[in-house]
């Protein structure tokens, strides 16, 4: 039994599946958080089934690589069940999905959600006579609290043990009469093999649907006879065929909404306009998006400053006495070394800014400032060559490259989607903050670390600019449509919810492979081997001005780009890494690994996304980035020593 | 009638036409923005940026490009 959450961007469908299904997919207030289906096995009220939450999607109609992720699953036959998810306050737009999903003749529970908001705007909405109109079950929900989702999985039971399919509501006569000629002929000439409904296909061809017109036209003749349905259509409307279905379809939408609801009493005035006159002012606007990021900053290292001081200084002690305890030279000695650090490096250095970082980034991403950003970005991203929309993974880059790289799939053209994919992995993620954090923050000053952002966001400037110029494509793009939902103030446990869903894959995932690698090098070190590594790469260590030491950490960190700073500690075998580089040597290190080479996992990320050339393109690409800028930087502070 | 782009800020306009092709059509249909619409002008970005209008209830930044194709009489 494979139960299917659609439904439009943005209305709830994965924090539906994480009360389903346990913490398993990220949620936010925007538009595309999901670009890949997640599926699960779960029993809901004692039926087991495999339930998928599918990207939104705005219509069924071929849209970017992840709404067609989401249109090929419902497409696909496979699916038992489809919980049509819908935001309850913007009931009218959302009607035009639904009506198109009940065109695919699939059993279908509506899951009127968000209705606090609705109830805000003054929408009422009679659930009862919608649910008699579609012929499905309506039932109200407001999953972010787990409002009426016990009414929900009931009706999900009687559902699939019915088999209730939906009512598929009828166009205007004429529009119909058309569709029955070509559904007759279809059924005649065409024999789908039982998959998709006949009128669903005979509707997508009228609309000139891309997909489905190349697909007929491989498949025999009646390709031209599908023109002359589209251009009967057009004589009579005066419009292109397209346009007669949305229209028409929009029309019902409209019909039925105001059939089943009423606007009880205007909107209240509502602070939250207010909030978004100054946020998405002219200029007051790109103060307060500073003064987010400044104050962001702050809370970072504010915290993780007070923490990191006193814990460094507790290990520092510890491994101090691990020397007097095993003796000099001991195998056992750089064992537990190796282990101690790689435990330090985690508990003193990492989780300190990982954690404040993530929380603070999942309120921003819950509360629905990030399309803000978007809002207010899109003209300089549009000044570099990209479109406004690759601001959501650059965004996202700043917590894992990983899902940023992914996310590029709400971007249309691949193109775009390889230029972006490169640039995100530029941007700093928690990992590369962490050590921006750990090292300059708090052994150099916080200025410095800001510097070395504001270094970066020039760079993936300049580098947009130098891709475009390398790899140009046709302007053929649309420019930016995006959605800017309304603010929400989600229960602080979902916030929290979700960093610790972050924070976990780090506990879990990266530290045990910090605290191997430290023993791994340490044993290196030991046995006399990383001195052979470090000479390989003396080359590069001698350019930049580093101690040869550091070496083996810059081959470490494409591991995991935390593994950089751990080792470092561990290669200088101390925590206290100004007795033995200097400041200038801790910012050109910094430089170099905010910049370099991504790690594996992002290779691997790019390798899918763009392919083998692209994921190539972006090694050498960031390599060389990262060798002119740490070289530069090294000049630059020779000339104007700032300390 | 004129387009998107030139409506004042705070001005409502009703949509006439769409105009672009079939992909810009589909996109704009999305969100709920057919001819026939009635579009309420929110605000404009800065240096040209996006238009931020209010359609069927819900918020919608577009392009100053794409608002050049939306072609609108404006409502008094």
């Amino acid at each position: 039994m494979r139960i299917a959450l659609a439904g439009q961007p943005n209305c709830g469908k994965s924090t539906l599946f994480n009360s389903i299904a346990g913490y398993k997919a990220i949620t936010s207030n925007f538009p595309g958080t999901t670009v890949k289906y997640t599926e699960t096995k779960t029993h809901i009220n004692g039926l087991i089934c495999t339930c998928i939450d599918l990207p939104g999607t705005y219509s069924l109609t071929s849209g970017d690589p992840a709404e067609l992720e989401a249109r090929r699953h419902l497409l696909s036959g496979e699916v038992d069940v489809i919980i049509n998810v819908v935001d309850a306050s913007l009931l009218c737009r959302s009607l035009e999905l639904t009506l198109q999903l009940l065109e695919l003749e699939v059993p279908m529970i509506l899951c009127l959600n968000m209705m606090d908001e609705a109830q805000r705007k003054g929408i009422q909405i009679d659930a009862q006579k919608l649910s008699n109109v579609l012929g499905i079950p309506v039932v109200p929900t407001i999953t972010i609290t787990g409002k009426g989702l016990k009414e929900l999985f009931i009706e999900v039971v009687s559902v699939i043990e019915e088999k209730k399919k939906g009512q598929v509501l009828k166009f205007s006569k004429d529009i119909e009469a058309i569709i029955g000629e070509l559904v007759s002929i279809l059924q005649m000439e065409w024999p789908v093999e039982g998959k998709l409904p006949s009128r669903f296909l005979a509707v997508k061809l009228l609309e000139n649907d891309e997909f489905f017109v190349k697909e007929i036209k491989e498949a025999d003749h009646s390709s031209n006879q599908v023109r002359s349905f589209q251009e009967r259509l057009e004589q009579i409307h005066g419009v292109p065929s397209d346009e007669v279905i949305s229209s028409e379809r929009h029309a019902l939408a409209m019909n039925l909404f105001e059939k089943v609801s009423a606007v009880i009493h205007p909107p209240k005035k509502d602070v939250r306009i207010t909030i978004d006159h100054w946020v998405m002012h002219k200029w007051v606007g790109y103060l307060i998006l500073a003064g987010i990021f400044y104050g962001f900053f702050n809370f970072i290292f504010g915290i993780g400053g007070y923490i990191e001081e006193p814990l460094i200084g507790l290990f520092e002690g510890w491994i101090g006495h691990l020397e007097s305890f095993f003796g000099k030279d001991s195998l056992s000695l750089f064992l537990s070394k190796g282990v101690l650090q790689g435990i330090a490096g985690g508990i003193a250095i990492v989780l300190p800014y990982l954690v404040p970082f993530l929380i603070g980034l999942s309120l921003l991403e819950d509360i629905g400032y990030l399309p803000r950003a978007a809002f207010l970005m899109d003209v300089f991203m549009h000044r570099i060559g990209l479109h406004g929309k690759s601001i959501i993974p650059f965004i996202l880059g700043y917590g894992c490259s990983v899902p940023a790289v992914m996310a590029t799939r709400i971007l249309e053209f691949p193109q775009h989607r390889f230029m972006v994919s490169i640039l995100t992995t530029m941007i700093p993620c928690a990992a590369r903050i962490t050590i921006i954090f750990g090292l300059v923050a708090f052994f150099i000053s916080p200025n410095a670390a800001l510097a070395i952002f504001a270094l970066n966001i020039l760079v993936v400037a300049v580098s947009g600019k130098i891709l475009s110029l390398l790899f140009p494509y046709p302007e053929a793009s649309l420019g930016l449509i995006l959605e800017i939902p309304a603010y929400q103030l989600p229960p602080l446990r979902n916030t929290l919810k979700k960093s610790w869903y972050r924070i976990r894959e780090f506990i879990v995932i990266a530290w045990p492979i910090l605290i191997l690698g430290s023993v791994f090098l340490a044993l290196m070190e030991y046995a006399g081997v990383e001195r052979h590594i470090n000479w390989a790469l003396s080359p590069l260590t001698h350019l930049l001005g580093l101690p040869t030491s550091v070496g083996t950490t810059l081959i470490f960190g494409l591991l995991r780009k935390e593994l950089s700073l751990i080792m470092l500690t561990q290669a200088l075998g101390t925590t206290q890494v100004l007795t033995v580089m200097t400041k200038t040597q801790v910012m050109v290190f910094t430089v170099f690994v905010t910049f370099y080479i991504p790690c594996l996992a992002t290779i691997a990320a790019l390798w899918k996304e763009i392919g083998k050339k692209g994921a190539w393109v972006a090694v050498l690409f960031t390599l060389s980035v990262a060798i002119i800028l740490a070289l530069m930087t090294r000049i630059f502070l020779g000339i104007f020593p700032l300390w | 009638m004129t387009t998107l782009d030139q409506v004042y800020e705070n001005k409502k306009a009703t949509v006439i036409d769409i105009q672009g092709g079939q992909r810009i059509r589909q996109r704009l249909g999305q969100m709920g923005i057919h001819p026939g619409d009635i579009i309420t002008i929110l605000r404009y970005g800065a240096l040209r940026g996006p238009i931020l209008i209010e359609i069927h209830s819900s918020q919608v930044a577009l392009g100053r490009g794409i608002a050049s194709k939306v072609i609108v009489e404006e409502m008094e």
